[in-house]
């Protein structure tokens, strides 16, 4: 057994409102720099459609990820390295930059010259690249809210084998969003894909960056990468990627995404997990039994060998406490409702997804629907497929779904019969497999859950940053450098920036006092639970 | 021996390669982040997958001939049986061959880089440089090859530039065997020397970075924060 602990997270797709705050806020802090325009770490896309680069998820197409050979051994499926070095004049299977959307912005200065006319002036569009008028044919959120769901929609590689269920005409259309970001894959295809080994995991948290000084162009990660999370900075001709916020997240503060999140619906947290087995377990046969596999290589932070196994490993104690209060624990492993994006991928993913339960409505206005609070009967008749959701989350396996469906029914069921009638539906509970408990503790952390609860990101080392601190003031900086860069272009994070974590969060609540403001680090359009007025639920 | 003659077959030499070794150490030195393909295949991928493997392949056969042409002796080659004529015949023939598909393979890259406007605004002014060099010694290149040896009467240069060019590196610069080369000669060698000045200081240092350590190692790398030189001793403090 190796013990190591990873950041993971969960987002609860029934949440998302797809206002695309998450894909905003990341790209003021990480690429609205030059060469990253067109790229976006957090994006959110309407489902069904193609996504952004559009039609990623076809892997038949840009094989992407990991497959298995004749023998059974996992292999990356856009070749290996025989095949790379032959072939890395010209990479066969990187996306165009059409695939993303050529970035684009408007000539707004024509406002103010144009001549006096009869009509308004209108702004013509102009690629970022070439700086000339072009024409909008694609962009990184071309299909939103099924905007040209017709023509696009049915390219989905999500449909396929259910053509026949899905109508996509509108009064029986169906659609949802699917925000994404790097997943900081276990079995990283990224990694694996890069000639220069200028990527790498973060032995500490799992957190999966490009080494800018390392990195020399071969751009065989953003073919490798089946999500298509590896982007090509067009300007700087390096790699960069989502950074999972690792400067925030060593400081015990949630990724952007998830700070600004208006549907609260991501969730942070530890995971220990035995890098022994990882590569048995994404090497199992059936994609449908991928998820088992991953889930078999998580490690039970309650278990006392494994927190000896975890002492051992240099791991900290508090980490391994962090990790037991991990809602990605209790949402993916304890109760099964989260699933991995694509398991058949076999990257084994660490942002997990709870499936959409909607609309529920829709059912109830069914005669065959029978009782909205026993919508469970009619998983079948919700408006997104479960054959949908099993293509993307579960390998197609349509069981597992239905399984989960039925729990965040139930839980709807039970507490709409607790709170709107006052009576206690065991029945309910039994028939997911669950106890009255169990539910009640399923709805805090869907619905009412603190900021605490949904982000329990390990508190401050506060002797290990205090070191840093003092490393810093001696001018040893260059030690950092040598190992973590960030994944920008033109700056270097360095970790010098850390502070004694939690000092921000902790301690007396905002009012007059003598200390200088702490430095910039304050929110200004977060909403923080323990800012809230009292008296919420919250 | 006159000015020029030092100054174009002892001073250039020298001072090029000066140029490029220690231009490639300060650059290697003060920016890695430099250090790339730059590639352009996400703005322009179908003129890239034609001419960027034509050229690359067609320059290490071209790279090789003149390792077997320059670096190797004569008598080394005439060792192994290989005499004089059949020297010739295969340096002309499979010199010919690498080298117009080296051109090939360059014309299809320069007028991309000239035609697509993605690819041309991301053109530097070292890669203009790099290119007009690159464009002019390939020309003289060929010029030589095929039309000196191949169509031409042929010329032995192996016992003249190639002695003259091993003789720099043997500290033993004999500049009155490049003066009788055939000009067109002379001017490749003068725009090669030139283009390695060129080359610490532009995207061709992508070269030295052939990914040959991907061959052997394992699928995913990890980097720990505690085995930092950083790391450890922050540890030792602690304990
Ligand atoms: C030693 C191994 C080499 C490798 C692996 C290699 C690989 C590459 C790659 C990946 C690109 C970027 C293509 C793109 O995506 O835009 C490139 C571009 C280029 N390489 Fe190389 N190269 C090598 C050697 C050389 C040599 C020896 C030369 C010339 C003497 C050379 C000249 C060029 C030029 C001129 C370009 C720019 C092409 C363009 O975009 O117009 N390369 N090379
Ligand atoms: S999702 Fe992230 S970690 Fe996984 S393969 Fe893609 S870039 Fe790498
Ligand atoms: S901020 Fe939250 S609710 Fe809004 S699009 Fe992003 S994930 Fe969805």
């Amino acid at each position: 057994m190796r013990v190591m602990a990873h950041v993971g997270m969960v987002m609860n797709l029934d949440k998302c409102i797809g206002c695309h705050t998450c894909s905003v806020t990341c790209k003021q802090v990480w690429t609205n720099r030059p060469g990253t325009d067109y790229v976006w770490f957090n994006n959110v896309e309407t489902k069904p459609g193609l996504g952004y680069p559009r039609g990623y998820e076809d892997q038949d197409h840009w094989r992407g990820g990991w497959t298995l050979d004749g023998r059974g051994r996992l292999r990356l499926r856009g070749g290996g390295v025989i095949r790379k070095l032959l072939t890395i004049f010209a990479n066969p299977d990187l996306p165009s930059i059409d695939d993303y959307g050529e970035p684009w912005t408007y000539d707004y200065q024509h406002l103010f010259t144009a001549p006096l006319s009869e009509h308004d002036p209108v702004v013509r569009a102009h690629s970022r690249l070439t700086g000339r008028p072009t024409e909008l044919r694609w962009g990184s959120n071309w299909e939103d809210d099924l905007a040209g769901a017709p023509a696009t929609a049915p390219g989905d590689p999500n449909l396929r084998g259910i053509e026949e269920k899905v109508r996509l005409d509108y009064e029986q259309a169906f659609m949802f969003y699917l925000p994404r970001i790097c997943e900081h894959c276990l079995n990283p295809s990224c990694v694996a894909s890069c000639p220069s080994g200028a990527m790498y995991k973060r032995e500490e948290d799992g957190i999966v960056l490009v080494d800018q000084d390392k990195c020399r162009g071969w751009r065989f990660c953003v073919s490798g990468c089946p999500y298509k999370k590896v982007y090509f900075n067009h300007r700087s001709g390096k790699a960069e990627k989502c950074t999972f916020c690792y400067p925030r997240i060593e400081n015990g503060q949630p990724t952007i995404c998830s700070e600004t999140c208006v549907g609260r619906l991501r969730y942070l947290g530890l995971m220990l997990y035995d890098a022994d087995r990882v590569e048995a377990a994404a090497s199992v046969t059936d994609p449908a039994q991928l998820r088992q596999a991953q889930l078999d290589v998580f490690l039970d932070p309650n278990d006392p060998a494994v927190q000896a196994e975890a002492r051992r490993a240099g791991i900290p104690d508090d980490w391994v406490a962090a990790a037991q209060r991990s809602p990605i624990w209790t949402l993916a492993v304890r109760y099964g409702l989260a699933l991995p994006l694509h398991p058949e991928f076999r990257t084994l993913p660490m942002v997990w997804y709870v499936p959409p339960l909607s609309p529920v409505l829709d059912v109830a206005d069914d005669p065959a629907g029978g009782d909205p609070d026993v919508v469970f009967h009619a998983i079948d008749r919700l408006r997104i497929p479960v054959e949908y959701l099993a293509n993307l989350l579960t390998a197609g396996d349509a069981e597992a779904i239905r399984v989960v469906l039925r729990r965040l029914a139930a839980v709807r069921a039970f507490m709409r019969a607790q709170q709107v009638e006052g009576r206690v539906e065991d029945a309910v509970a039994s028939s997911v497999g669950l106890a009255p408990r169990d539910l009640e503790a399923l709805y805090r952390l869907l619905a009412i859950a603190p900021y605490e609860e949904r982000y329990v990101i390990p508190p401050a080392h506060a002797e290990r940053a205090a070191r840093l601190e003092e490393s810093v003031s001696t001018g040893c900086s260059v030690d950092y450098e040598d190992q973590f860069q960030a994944s920008a272009a033109g700056y270097r994070l360095d970790m010098v920036q850390l502070q004694p974590r939690g000092s921000e969060r902790a301690g007396p609540p905002p009012g007059p006092s003598d200390a200088p403001p702490p430095p910039a680090t304050a929110p200004l359009f977060v909403w923080r639970d323990s800012a809230k007025p009292a008296g919420g639920n919250g | 021996m006159s000015g020029l003659t030092l100054l174009f077959w002892i001073a250039l030499p020298y001072v090029a390669i000066a140029v490029f070794v220690v231009g490639h150490v300060w650059r290697w030195r003060v920016d890695q982040y430099g250090w790339t393909t730059r590639s352009s295949q996400l703005q322009e991928s179908r003129l890239l997958s034609i001419g960027g493997p034509i050229f690359h392949y067609a320059t290490f056969a071209a790279i090789g001939g003149h390792v077997l042409g320059i670096l190797i002796p004569a008598s080394w080659t005439a060792a192994v049986g290989i005499d004089e004529g059949m020297y010739r015949a295969i340096s002309a023939s499979l010199g010919t061959i690498a080298g117009l598909l080296v051109a090939v393979g360059l014309l299809v890259l320069v007028y991309r880089r000239v035609s697509v406007p993605r690819v041309r605004v991301t053109t530097s002014r070292t890669d203009v440089l790099a290119y007009v060099l690159l464009t002019i010694v390939i020309g003289l290149g060929l010029g030589e090859t095929v039309g000196v040896n191949l169509l031409g009467g042929g010329y032995d240069y192996r016992s003249t530039v190639a002695l003259w060019f091993r003789g720099l590196f043997l500290l033993n610069p004999r500049p009155e065997l490049m003066v009788s080369a055939p000009p067109v000669y002379q001017a490749h060698v003068i725009l090669a020397w030139l283009l390695f000045m060129v080359w610490p200081f532009s995207r061709l240092v992508h070269a030295w970075s052939y990914p040959l350590m991907f061959l052997g190692r394992p699928w995913i790398l990890y980097r720990s924060y505690r085995r930092t030189r950083a790391g450890r001793r922050e540890a030792a403090a602690n304990r």
